[in-house]
């Protein structure tokens, strides 16, 4: 018998868009309030555990055409060469520098190399998880 | 008007036990499922009162955070229930 699970798809469709804003929220105030790239990292994985739940495994494959393998290489990459680039300055590994800018549309902005490492525990977090949940659902 | 908000905090404990006595006690997996899910809005009330308790605003984003999480759960739980698959693998096309 054929399931119709209209409510549950539609409410899928909407809160996906609620928890990700609110993953990202959590991941650019990680350094003045609670949160970071971890917390914001498993917040993206439960929106897309609940696309998942709703829609099944190849019509995410669809939607998202990433290799979530290299999604957790690029994480890895991107925070190693976050602590790697302050050796060209002539400090030590892992220092990290900021600076304020003055931006066209957020006005005088602080921007800290600490995002660049956050950005890489954040696409870890998301590579290894949803590696993790496709594998044991792709299972039979 | 904190004794107002500790009574309030008792209250919700309270009411938190005799849900986990419902836990304890349900005839059916789906009876727990429900009593579980009142848990996270009992969780949620509790922080909240936690969070005017201690006077800092720090605890809000652990409400949502569980809101979400216990939605989630109980989601993939009552699927679980229905279909005995949590995620379909879909039709080879």
């Amino acid at each position: 018998m054929k399931t119709n699970d209209v409510i549950l798809q539609t409410t899928a469709k909407v809160v996906f868009f609620i928890i990700f804003l609110f993953s990202i929220h959590i991941f650019f105030t990680g350094h003045y309030a609670p949160g970071g790239g971890f917390v914001g990292g498993l917040l993206t994985t439960g929106a897309i555990v609940l696309l998942l739940l709703a829609f099944d495994l190849r019509t995410i494959q669809q939607i998202l055409p990433f290799n979530f393998t290299i999604v957790t290489a690029i994480g890895l990459l991107l925070a190693l060469g976050t602590a790697a680039g302050s050796i060209a300055f002539n400090v030590p590994f892992f220092t990290h520098a900021f600076d304020d800018f003055t931006l066209p549309l957020f006005g005088t902005t602080s921007l800290h190399t600490a995002m660049l490492f956050d950005s890489g525990v954040y696409l870890v977090v998301v590579g290894s998880a949803i590696t993790i949940i496709q594998s044991i659902g792709g299972d039979d | 008007m904190n004794t107002f908000y500790s009574v309030c905090l008792v209250l919700v404990i309270l009411s938190m036990l005799g849900l986990l006595y419902r836990v304890w006690k349900g005839p059916s997996t789906p009876d727990r499922l429900i009593a579980l899910d009142a848990i996270g809005v009992m969780l949620i009330s509790a922080i909240a009162l936690i969070s005017i308790l201690f006077d800092t605003p720090f605890y809000i984003d652990a409400i949502l955070l569980i809101a979400i999480m216990s939605f989630i759960g109980t989601v993939s739980f009552s699927k679980f229930i229905e279909r005995g698959e949590i995620i379909e693998r879909g039709s080879d096309r």
